[in-house]
């Protein structure tokens, strides 16, 4: 059940001039989150401007010394008033976090191979899944796509539990030049049919279509964060829909604050 | 303290009530919120057949405030009465139902599925909605038509009928007299102003069906206006809205001339701000030594300066 607290910004540390990792004192959510959920934020507490909370994927749980959660952090990119607020929070600014929130990722035991595909700010929400694969001993390999190489965040983070990374950069500065798809579609192509795999993804929309496409191509499972304007995050509003194919094969409007924001990518209408 | 209002013949335990449109189905928020602790909860807008609304872009922020175009989406009366429903009344939630219509026809046929079902305390009759083609607010938008909605549902229910009216009418005073003379257990006011946001380096509408409503603090101190005009025109009751963040607010319309007053926009930002609400109007009555809150409906006092100090 989602709690709302008043939480203490711990640390904010700037990735870039856009992207920042911000740690909030949430006991209560770092305890139940799971890989995949979202929680709602409003920086200014009893500002009307912005007026709206805005949706995170949880990034990471931090654990104090004898191991209990205790904080967790948002991966954020500039783009509008709201993430400036979060870009320059200062240690010991308040904010209020609602969560956690939404369906999570259905996390796969080995054999199968975890594959997680993102684009930029897409990252957010694997590494909690990673985490949680290299627990259960799956193999996890990390399609990444940025503009740059020097917006390729936490990949040390990733290196150290175990995961593969595949890197892809739009000026060719880091990893392949390209967008993250080419390879991803290379890999899906070159994998023998009796080895099982899981694709997750998270990113822009045209990636997240992209992926759907290459992995209904070569007939495997794929699991989509989306993003989406949100009004509350619990249903209330109706803001944040998906078009979806139902049981009844038409397509419905479906909020991705309850349904998801982990969708199958197969049943999305692109 | 009483803090009870009585609504025709329907008797509310409190005068806070979820709005339509802003709180789901109610069942959304049964984990978080009690919702029998509130005076009653307006589901959101229903037609007779399911709906699927508009494509996103469905909102956009505005400086405090928000605009939407939802496009009506829903499950129609006839799930809702099914699933919904019962859960709403096994947790003891006061249930008021928007209903919508595209016809004269069909807010009566949605009407009378509602007035079969058991459960329902009130219908809000939904003839304000900027964001549909057909229906709604073209009946809001005329005397005739908000006459004609209200009385053929009027004829076809004994539960108490309200019908939610549009701000964006040059008299809504006008509008609220016509309800009452068409039978009307009370009104509601206000739905959302039509309005519209474009991303000037794109050029584009910021939602897809490019002007929508707003709604939020923004528009308080308008709508607060309106209540004040109706209350001067009719007798019947006023469940006011518009842009109300917190308990102050709530007061401030009750003030005004409102019975009860109705929350939307600010339960997206707190979905928990019921309990500070009925907290804070508590704590005004008990200030002031209102026994009643149903003794501050009404009470603006608009005398001049001058003649206060005669009077005092």
């Amino acid at each position: 059940m989602p709690v709302d607290v008043t939480a203490v910004v711990i640390a904010n540390r700037p990735l870039s001039a856009a992207y920042n990792v911000l740690t909030l004192a949430a006991p209560a959510i770092a305890a139940t989150c799971t890989p995949g959920q979202f929680v709602m934020i409003k920086a200014g507490l009893t500002s009307f401007d912005p007026l709206l909370r805005r949706p995170f994927s949880v990034f990471e749980v931090i654990r104090d010394s004898q191991g209990t959660a205790a904080a967790i952090t948002i991966l954020s990119k500039r783009i509008g008033p709201a993430t400036a607020l979060i870009y320059d929070a200062r240690p010991g600014e308040h904010m209020a976090c609602l969560g956690p929130l939404g369906r999570a990722f259905s996390i796969v035991e080995a054999p199968i191979e975890a594959w997680m595909v993102a684009g930029g700010v897409g990252l957010a929400p694997f590494a909690t899944l990673a985490e949680a694969l290299a627990s259960r001993g799956v193999q996890t390999t990390l399609f990444y796509g940025a503009r740059t190489g020097a917006e390729l965040f936490y990949l040390d983070f990733f290196r150290s539990r175990g995961v593969e990374l595949v890197l892809t950069t739009e000026d060719g500065s880091v990893g392949e030049r390209g967008r993250i798809v080419a390879p991803l579609e290379r890999a899906l192509a070159a994998r023998a049919p009796s080895s099982p795999v899981m694709v997750y993804a998270c990113g822009p929309e045209a990636m997240l279509a992209a992926t759907a496409r290459a992995t209904q191509k070569h007939g495997r499972p794929c699991q989509v964060s989306v993003e989406r304007v949100m009004g509350c995050g619990l249903g209330g509003c109706y803001s944040c829909v998906v078009p979806m194919r139902g049981d009844d094969g038409l397509t419905h409007n479906v909020r991705s604050c309850l349904a998801g924001p982990v969708l199958a990518a197969d049943q999305i209408v692109w | 303290m009483d803090l009870s209002v009585r609504l025709g013949p329907l008797t509310l335990k409190n005068p806070i009530i979820a709005a339509s449109g802003c709180f789901g189905y109610g069942v959304e928020y049964a984990d978080l919120v009690d919702l029998s602790s509130l005076g009653a909860v307006v589901v959101k807008g229903l037609f007779l057949a399911e709906r699927e609304g508009h494509p996103a872009p469905r909102i956009v922020e505005t400086p405090a405030g928000m605009l939407n175009a939802i496009g009506l989406q829903g499950i129609g009366v006839y799930r809702f009465v099914e699933e919904k429903l019962p859960e709403l009344r096994a947790r003891g939630a006061t249930v008021i139902v928007n209903v919508c219509g595209t016809t004269l026809d069909e807010y009566v046929e949605v009407s009378r599925v509602l007035s079969d079902a058991e459960g329902v305390a009130a219908l809000e009759l939904n003839i304000s909605c900027p964001n549909i083609k057909e229906g709604g607010i073209q009946f809001g938008c005329s005397l005739n038509g908000t006459y004609d909605v209200v009385s053929a549902v009027r004829r076809a229910t004994r539960l108490p009928v309200i019908p939610k009216l549009t701000p964006n009418v040059t008299d809504v005073a006008s509008f609220a007299r016509a309800a009452e003379e068409a039978g009307a257990d009370g009104v509601s006011l206000v739905n959302t102003f039509l309005a519209m946001v474009i991303d000037v380096e794109t050029r584009r509408p910021k939602i897809s069906n490019i002007v929508g409503g707003l709604s939020g603090p923004a528009i308080r101190p308008i709508a607060v206006r309106m209540v004040y005009e109706c209350r001067q025109a009719v007798k019947i009751p006023i469940l006011g809205m518009g842009g109300i963040a917190d308990a102050r607010d709530a007061i401030e319309f009750l003030i005004a001339g409102a019975d009860a007053v109705q929350v939307g926009t600010a339960n997206f930002v707190d979905p928990f701000i019921w309990a500070k609400l009925l907290d804070g109007l508590s704590d005004y009555l008990q200030r002031h030594n209102i026994a009643r809150v149903a003794d501050l409906v009404g009470t603006i006092d608009t005398r001049s300066q001058d003649q206060e100090w005669i009077s005092s």
